[in-house]
């Protein structure tokens, strides 16, 4: 799962998408782009109409105290989008936890991941108290038998 | 009061676990301290004016014994004897080594506490009334609903790092004890016409540089829908909170910059939007957490006589409790303001007081006030008389609550990096003075308020008499402001004028009390009086 | 002059940079001058200290006093608890202070 040549960390069988990522300035003008980088400030619902042909989203995080993205990341995949989802830029082995649960399946940090500390961020936790597209139960469904109805 | 599950508790484990890895990294260097820095203030360590804070979380105020004991326990052995009790509820530690951290952790863990999301950009302790399930005009308590945001904003993955901070108070009654509209969602827990309960959503509140009072959002989410509509209002935040600007980075300033109305509607975009993913625990988790907040074992009959013939008792009786609603019970209130003192301090020892006469006299139930003060919720009125003894032993026993000597105060330049000026030796020379002209007992209430610098955690823009330390050229001044209300009536405090320097203010206080005192009538408080007269007379007394 | 202080990584203990190591005392404190930004890089590098930072200040009789009341309260201790201050024994330490 870890690169370490190219400093990736990928959870998808399938393989990459070779295409750039374009801008989405770009992307709204090349109907045949396949790939599409979000920076923080740009709404990722601009991408909705285009999910069936997109098999790459990267989201950048220029610094990682910004959030933006892990909203980003949720809108997308709560919209059915099922292509890779890379989170880019400054990103800590401390933050790919939660990353992942928002939808991100594939990570390219700036930053060289050490390959224990991915395995102990990513085993970190037993249990989760929200749902997300991940499809983890959340507690309260390990509670009440799995589901809200 | 809500005892953690199996699950709870392994997040909680787990939680100490990651942040022992993490303190590791750091010192072995595999973390810068900017890496760092917003991990360990997830976990509530700060690195403070002398040494490392940890704010340890007391989730909406709530203790039991047994935890107050843990704490003193803590204080003892890691600290220095002490603790500090918060405007938000919470507890501080002032002298915590990084390396002891982890230890820490794990000795709270043991009794269901932790120091979770108490600071960093993240969605904080959410606070609530401290008389909740006793107080007579509560709709309901409202703490059920507390712990159920609790764990929803616990380790949430989309939420961990929003522009800024994110605070919640929610109370369940008209009267609001918990100045909840001066957080960033204050939710009020109402019944609507035909008697279901439901949730009233305030948001964009807030102190600090910019004080706004939050507006209604939505009147009415019914409570199979609070979360989601929490999700909701955060989304949007976190989406579009400024984040060019630290000091313009509250939902506060996104709900003024675009419009109440114009978030609302946003709100209500992305409400839609997530109402078709299922993320609402279901009603059955909510009846859960209720089953932990039922009455205590309350003794039916319990006599309402109160033996007034001490005097000293008497006084501290009308002055220190609260009515409640099960006949024959009170709620007392341990004040943390002994004249002189340092307010919202207790010694390792008067913890372990208190832990005891919680666990002897209130069912085993204390609780954290913002302003800084402990509450016994039930105690029997046949037990009170024995309850004050016990305190005023310990120096817990000042009957000042909301009179001008029950002051609220930051810690401010004696402990805190961020302060312009000191505000416990203001406390404490105020405290003083009016004890000492016997003049603190014939104002009524008057909530005086110090913060010791524009951040506010002294909630100063909330005082009937609000203090605010500044830095004027290197020299700590004071500016005084008046007329603020953290209640359901709220507003913010005006400022005079110019500031003062340190025995300025406290003249300045006392020049502010007399005009009062001259022009009060008909039992008004200080607040009522200055609402009618304005803030000239005020004026002309304090600059001529 | 300029002098540096910073917080010991595992104890969070202020300390102030004495010419070869990071001292308790401010009254230790020397003048880093114009070397003030490499010894800061250095240090911290090293880990030796933690969140660093130079600030003005200047030798007196007695040691040295910090320009800044905050700095100052910095190198004592809080001066409504004397008894948790770097000189509890010293009835006149936070007058100096302030």
């Amino acid at each position: 799962m870890v690169d370490p040549a190219q400093n990736t960390l990928r959870f998808r069988d399938d393989a990459p998408a070779g295409d750039p990522a374009v801008t989405l300035e770009a992307f709204t003008d090349q109907s045949n782009a396949l790939a599409v980088r979000i920076e923080p400030g740009e709404d990722a619902r601009n991408l909705l109409p285009h999910l069936d042909r997109i098999r790459l989203v990267e989201v950048n995080f220029p610094t990682f105290g910004d959030g933006r993205g892990y909203s980003a990341a949720r809108v997308l995949r709560e919209a059915g989008y099922t292509g890779e989802l890379r989170a880019v830029g400054d990103v800590l082995v401390d933050q790919i936890a939660f990353m992942k649960r928002c939808g991100f399946d594939a990570f390219q940090p700036d930053q060289p991941l050490d390959a224990a500390d991915v395995d102990n961020a990513l085993t970190r936790w037993p249990e989760v108290y929200q749902p997300t597209t991940d499809a983890r139960v959340p507690i309260w469904g390990l509670r009440h038998g799995g589901d809200n109805g | 009061m809500y005892k953690y599950d199996q699950w709870d508790q392994a997040m909680v484990d787990a939680r100490v676990a990651e942040f022992r890895d993490q303190c590791q990294r750091r010192i072995d260097g595999k973390l810068t301290e900017d890496q760092f820095k917003p991990l360990r203030l997830m976990n509530g360590l700060y690195l403070q004016l002398h040494a490392y804070m940890l704010r340890v979380a007391i989730p909406y105020g709530t203790l039991s014994g047994t935890q107050m004991r843990a704490l003193a326990s803590i204080a003892d052995k890691f600290d220095r004897k002490y603790a500090h009790f918060t405007t938000r509820q919470n507890v501080q530690y002032n002298w915590i080594k990084l390396e002891d951290a982890g230890d820490i952790l794990a000795d709270l863990a043991k009794v269901e506490m932790h120091a979770i999301q108490t600071s960093g950009n993240c969605i904080r302790n959410i606070s609530s009334d401290h008389f909740a399930g006793a107080a007579a005009d509560e709709v309901v308590d409202p703490r059920p609903y507390a712990e159920l945001l609790r764990q929803w904003s616990s380790f949430h993955p989309e939420f961990s790092y929003l522009p800024r901070k994110f605070k919640f108070a929610v109370i369940a009654s008209e009267t609001d004890r918990a100045a909840m509209r001066l957080h960033d969602i204050g939710i009020n827990i109402v019944r609507n016409d035909a008697g279901e309960l439901g949730a009233a959503f305030y948001v964009g509140g807030g102190m600090g540089r910019t004080p706004m009072i939050a507006p209604l959002v939505r009147d009415f989410v019914p409570l199979d829908q609070l979360i989601t509509y929490a999700e909701a209002c955060l989304r949007v935040y976190n989406r579009y909170g400024r984040r060019d600007n630290k000091y313009k980075a509250r939902i506060k300033i996104l709900v003024h910059e675009l419009g109440a109305e114009e978030y609302t509607r946003q709100v209500e975009e992305e409400f839609a939007l997530l109402l078709a993913q299922n993320i609402e625990p279901p009603i059955a988790e909510l009846e859960r957490i209720r089953t932990y907040f039922e009455d205590p074992a309350f003794e039916a009959g319990a006599s309402v006589k109160l033996d007034r013939s001490d005097p000293d008792f008497a006084v501290w009786s009308d002055r220190n409790t609260h009515p409640h609603r099960q006949s024959g019970y009170v709620s007392a209130v341990i004040s943390l303001k002994p004249v002189g003192g340092i307010p919202g301090d207790a010694t390792a020892d008067q913890m372990r007081l208190m832990a005891e006469l919680t666990e002897q006299y209130s069912f085993d139930e204390c609780r954290v006030t913002h302003t800084q003060n402990i509450v016994l919720p039930h105690v029997r009125k046949a037990d009170l008389f024995a309850l004050w003894q016990r305190l005023e032993a310990a120096g817990l026993g000042t009957p000042n609550l909301d009179q001008i000597g029950d002051i609220i105060a930051c810690p401010g330049l004696d402990y805190c990096s961020l302060a312009n000026a000191r505000s416990i030796p203001i406390a404490q020379q105020i405290s003083e003075r009016f004890n000492a002209s016997g003049k603190g007992d014939i104002l009524g209430e008057l909530k005086l308020k110090i913060s010791g610098c524009i951040n506010a955690c002294g909630h100063h823009h909330a005082g009937h008499i609000g203090i605010l330390g500044v830095d004027k050229k290197g020299v700590e001044n004071y500016q005084l402001s008046l007329g603020g209300s953290e209640a359901e009536d709220t507003s913010l405090g005006k400022i005079t004028g110019r500031g003062f320097d340190e025995a300025g203010i406290v003249d300045a206080v006392e020049t502010s009390v007399d005009v009062y005192l001259a022009q009060r009538q008909d039992g008004e408080r200080f607040l009522d009086t200055y609402r009618r007269i304005g803030m000239e007379p005020f004026k002309e007394a304090l600059y001529g | 002059m300029k002098i540096l202080t910073g917080n010991d990584l595992k104890t969070g203990a202020v300390t102030w940079w004495d010419g070869s190591g990071w001292s308790l005392h401010v009254d230790d404190a020397v003048d880093a001058g114009e070397e003030a930004d490499a010894i800061i890089a250095q240090e911290e590098a090293a880990r030796r200290i933690n969140a660093p930072y130079a600030i003005l200040a200047e030798k007196t009789e007695g040691g040295v006093r910090p320009a800044h009341i905050k700095d100052r309260i910095r190198g004592l201790g809080p001066t409504v608890r004397p008894d948790l201050t770097l000189k509890p024994g010293d009835p006149n330490a936070v007058r100096e202070v302030i």
